[in-house]
């Protein structure tokens, strides 16, 4: 969160008694484990701690019952201190079955509390897990606290008198262990009961059998002797984390998918505009689709399309007959999309396009994130096709990126990326609402009277912006198309020394846009430090609390995360040259690293991570502290 | 078409100052005199009117109307259309695409516009070949079309325009050939009818395909191998002579002689443009065996896809107002206040 006051140390308290715990609930895909991490994540902004959260997943929606590829997980870090990451290792594992301990278990820290449900421990959960004796037996689990419950059980035994079949009351399971979490963070269960009333409301059964389940785990942390040590150290017991320091405000958890679509409208309303919105469905970016969908009174259409090129070129067209055009996807999608951008390009229409980028190439790991589509977003396309990109650092910043990369959209005349990432978009964190009063509006005028003499539709203002002339409006019919255009009248030209003035014209327009940036800002210490840490979009947590932990212990070294990839700050350059070193710290193999070597003949060094998961702050610090040796 | 206020212009009005670059002879001239010549007829504003093309001869098309014009990308001007019209749905929105462009890199575009039945005149110019890239086989060329990639003569075979729209939803469909005289009716029943009107218009291209469709299409002959549809009119061809009725037996179209201009007795069809049954049959007759049918061949409309867009937008938004802070604050908030965070 940006209203960060203190840095995070992983599982040691500070002197001053903040602190922050880490928790992975982890099972089936079936088990609703990212049902009970997002309520939890509710109950935990609503206590007043900072969080950042981590849904792990599967690709498949119902993978094989008890299989190791079927385990879905969902991690929270939470404190009374700023939180900027989904925290490197876990305090406290509830692991639903032999498949989720196994997969889970190794990340836990050691002396740790894990809490498995012995009852899913029978012979064919344990082969299909490939475990050859039981965990919970055979000592194997000794360097952390365990915690055998007979969850299944004690909630089949919660839920009796409702009388549902087996498998519907089972379900209740995850509702069990929530209420057992809530207890021992001792969290109210009042917004969860509100929350399962309104869910449930056409089922009000299963409402109570929920509600009873979630009281049953409560109560069972409550009233049971639970033998072995918790957290801090004694038996299990209720732990409230405080509130973490925060600024004065009204706030709301937020996911980056919510966000982007709240910016997104935001950003069409400070400009004036109707929003038309193409879409394709794909994971992890059909879920800006689904919050748009349901925003018709803020003039949002929304256009689910047979393809991504349709998504794409069915928004140039509402761009080109006066809307704010926007598709979304995530790579492979872009990739489809990419001739499209071309001819938005060279009609220069406003449009944006978001990418939630997952791991590739090709299908890749659909579920899991990457920061690997940067040359895509900066290179990819047929041409010299010049494009900002923007990337998004957290759910928070998301929904100022988009605003800006609206505005960028409609102040150039030009498509514009913004890039953000899976672990983005499903990931939670608390977000001081702004006041939108306070936000700048840059309204849109469009081209309505015929100008003295010829109608001149690739004329230009003083930022090399043309003009935008709606269909429908009189007198001002004009073709425009992807064909090389006339300078100012638009019309076919292939002359040589035309295309060589369109293509710079294209160029400079773009770079231009960073006259209209703030320059390059440190996230953490000074110009001219030892080593750079150089980092872009959603790294940004763990690089920020690394170098800060470094910096604490006396550690000459900065951190420089850039939001504007494209045009780059104008002041970037003398920037990182002021550093001895400098390292950038990405979700690829080394794309970020590539763009400023090639722009600025910097030596900067890459720090890639392509596992599909996060950095952790540990990953970073050792690459700072390998760096500084 | 659109509900909208009638103006008076005249072919001049519709022309640009643009140099029109098709090559002498291409069909393509024949056409676009066609259409400038139709739009005062309609009445149409060409402030209000936008011709959106792909890639491809006929795509060059909107450059030379004096309108507002889209040239896009290869096959996709169905779904640019798609956004104009969502975004705008006063326009009067004419695609201008060519069998490459709409049936093959296009053809997804093309059937998801004619099942969604966007209001608009699709102008399907089919020369059987394509002509920009230099004379490859398309997706409607006979099968055995030699050409620079088929040396040998293509082995696949083609796909029927027509037949590939009604398959595809569409509530209008009719032919015209490029020289036609019929070709402006053609265009004006297309622009009566709200909602995806789909035109096949055979195109003679002189220098890849030429004379392709002269089977059909040469004057000398035509009143033996045309048959010009005209709704509530008997099925009539080579001067009366001859007519299509529809064999009981089989249940499939037959000509059938008819004797002294008494085609009732003759069973043969009266043309009912509504009539999808026997449009899907007009659309599969195979010419040779039956004459080339022209005119439109089927014509019922349906609500389109655009008035459903705005309605349930509408519908959705009634009560709700368009408060970006009331958004922004929804679901569970908590406040902290200088001293510290509070529920």
């Amino acid at each position: 969160m940006a209203t960060a006051l203190k840095q995070e140390e992983p599982n040691n308290p500070n002197p001053d008694g903040a602190e922050n715990v880490v928790v992975r609930f982890a099972g089936d895909s079936g088990d609703g484990m990212q049902l009970t991490g997002g309520q939890f994540t509710l109950s935990t902004a609503l206590a007043g701690n900072d969080l950042a959260t981590f849904p792990d997943f599967p690709a498949e929606i119902r993978a094989p019952q008890g299989t190791l590829f079927g385990v879905s997980a969902f991690q929270i870090n939470f404190g009374s201190r700023a939180i900027e990451t989904a925290g490197d290792e876990p305090d406290v594992l509830i692991a639903m079955n032999p498949a989720a301990l196994k997969t889970n278990v190794q990340a836990v820290r050691p002396g740790g509390l894990v809490i498995a449900d012995e009852g899913e421990f029978g012979k064919r959960n344990l082969d299909k897990a490939h475990y050859d004796s039981n965990p919970l037996e055979d000592g194997s689990l000794a360097k952390w606290q365990l915690l055998k419950l007979n969850i299944s059980q004690l909630t089949l035994d919660a839920v009796k008198p409702f009388g549902l079949g087996n498998k519907e009351a089972l379900r209740c399971k995850n509702m069990w262990t929530l209420g057992l979490a809530l207890w021992m963070f001792e969290r109210d269960r009042e917004p969860i009961v509100q929350w399962l009333n309104s869910k449930f409301a056409k089922m009000p059964d299963i409402a109570e059998a929920n509600i009873a389940a979630l009281n049953a785990g409560h109560a069972y942390g409550e009233t049971a002797e639970i033998s072995g040590d918790g957290l801090g150290g004694g038996h299990l017991q209720h732990h409230k984390v405080a509130a973490a320091p925060a600024e004065a405000g009204t706030y709301r958890t937020v996911t980056g998918a919510e966000s982007i679509s709240l910016g997104l409208v935001a950003g069409a309303r400070l400009a004036g505009l109707p929003m038309f919105f193409g879409g394709y469905p794909i994971t992890p970016a059909s879920a800006i689709l689904h919050h748009l969908s349901r925003l018709k009174e803020f003039g949002v259409t929304t256009f689910q399309a047979e393809d991504e090129i349709a998504a794409i070129t069915a928004a140039i067209g509402a761009s080109y007959a006066g809307s704010l055009g926007i598709t979304s996807s995530s790579g492979p999608g872009i990739a489809l999309k990419g001739e499209a951008m071309g001819l938005a390009i060279m009609t220069e229409l406003p449009l944006v396009i978001v990418n939630s980028q997952r791991g590739g190439p090709s299908t890749g790991l659909p579920t899991k994130t990457e920061q690997s589509d940067l040359y895509q977003a900066v290179y990819g396309r047929n041409g010299d096709a010049p494009m900002p990109v923007i990337a998004a650092r957290s759910p928070e910043d998301a929904f100022y990126c988009a605003i800006e990369a609206v505005r960028i959209a409609v102040q150039y005349m030009t498509p514009v990326m913004l890039l953000t990432d899976g672990y983005i978009a499903n990931a939670a964190e608390p977000w001081k609402i702004p006041d939108v009063d306070t936000l700048e509006r840059f309204p849109v005028s469009f081209m309505t009277e015929k100008p003295e003499g010829q109608l001149l539709p690739y004329s230009r203002d003083d930022k090399l912006k043309r003009p935008w002339i709606k269909p429908g409006t009189p007198r001002l019919m004009h073709r425009i198309g992807g064909i090389e255009k006339g300078v100012d009248t638009g019309h076919i030209e292939y002359g040589p020394a035309n295309h060589q003035t369109m293509t710079e014209i294209r160029r400079d327009k773009v770079l231009g846009v960073a006259d209209s940036l703030p320059d390059q800002d440190i996230a953490f210490g000074n110009a001219g430090a030892k080593l750079g840490v150089v980092g872009w979009g959603s790294t940004f947590g763990p690089i920020h609390q690394a170098v800060a932990r470094a910096g604490k212990a006396g550690k000459d070294v900065a951190h420089v995360h850039i939001r504007n990839i494209w045009p780059l700050p104008k002041n970037l350059g003398e920037l990182l040259k002021s550093f001895d070193r400098i390292i950038v710290p990405e979700m690829n193999t080394g794309q970020l690293k590539t763009i400023l070597r090639d722009q600025y003949l910097v030596d900067a060094k890459p720090v890639n991570k392509v596992s599909g998961q996060p950095f952790t702050i540990a990953e970073i610090v050792a690459a700072i502290e390998e760096n500084l040796s | 078409m659109n509900e909208m206020t009638k103006i008076t212009t005249t072919l001049k009005d519709w022309e640009t100052d643009q140099e029109v670059r098709w090559c002498p002879g291409c069909g393509d001239y024949a056409i676009l005199k066609a259409v400038q010549r139709t739009m005062p007829d309609l009445g149409a504003d060409p402030s209000n009117t936008v011709f959106i093309s792909g890639i491809g001869c006929s795509s060059r098309f909107p450059y030379y109307m004096e309108t507002y014009g889209f040239h896009t990308i290869h096959g996709r001007a169905p779904a640019i259309a798609t956004g104009v019209k969502l975004a705008n749905p006063e326009l009067d929105v004419w695609i201008i695409t060519g069998d490459g462009d709409a049936l093959s890199i296009g053809g997804n575009h093309t059937m998801h516009l004619l099942r969604r039945n966007l209001d608009c005149q699709l102008m399907l110019f089919n020369n059987e070949i394509y002509g920009l890239t230099k004379g490859q086989y398309s997706p409607t060329s006979r099968q055995g079309t030699q050409s620079p990639s088929t040396p040998y003569g293509s082995v696949d075979r083609p796909a029927s325009p027509c037949a590939f729209a009604l398959g595809a939803g569409a509530r209008f469909v009719a032919r015209g050939i490029d020289i036609h005289k019929g070709l402006p009716d053609v265009l004006k029943a297309a622009h009566a009818h709200k909602g995806t009107s789909f035109i096949e218009i055979f195109q003679n291209c002189i220098v890849y395909n030429k004379d392709v469709f002269e089977e059909f299409a040469a004057k000398k002959t035509a009143a033996d191998t045309q048959l010009h549809l005209v709704d509530g009119e008997p099925m009539l061809f080579a001067k009366g002579e001859k007519g299509i009725t529809l064999n009981r037996n089989t249940l499939q179209l037959e000509v059938v002689d008819v004797v002294d201009g008494d085609w009732e007795a003759a069973r043969v069809i009266v043309h009912d443009v509504t009539n999808r049954s026997v449009a899907h049959m007009l659309v599969e007759m195979q010419f040779g065996e039956f004459p080339m049918a022209l005119g439109v061949l089927y014509d019922d409309p349906r609500p389109t896809f655009e008035a459903a867009v705005v309605a349930q937008n509408a519908a959705a938004a009634v009560g709700k107002e368009p408060d970006l802070q009331g958004l922004l604050n929804k679901g569970q908030t908590w406040t902290v206040t200088e001293g510290g965070p509070e529920l």
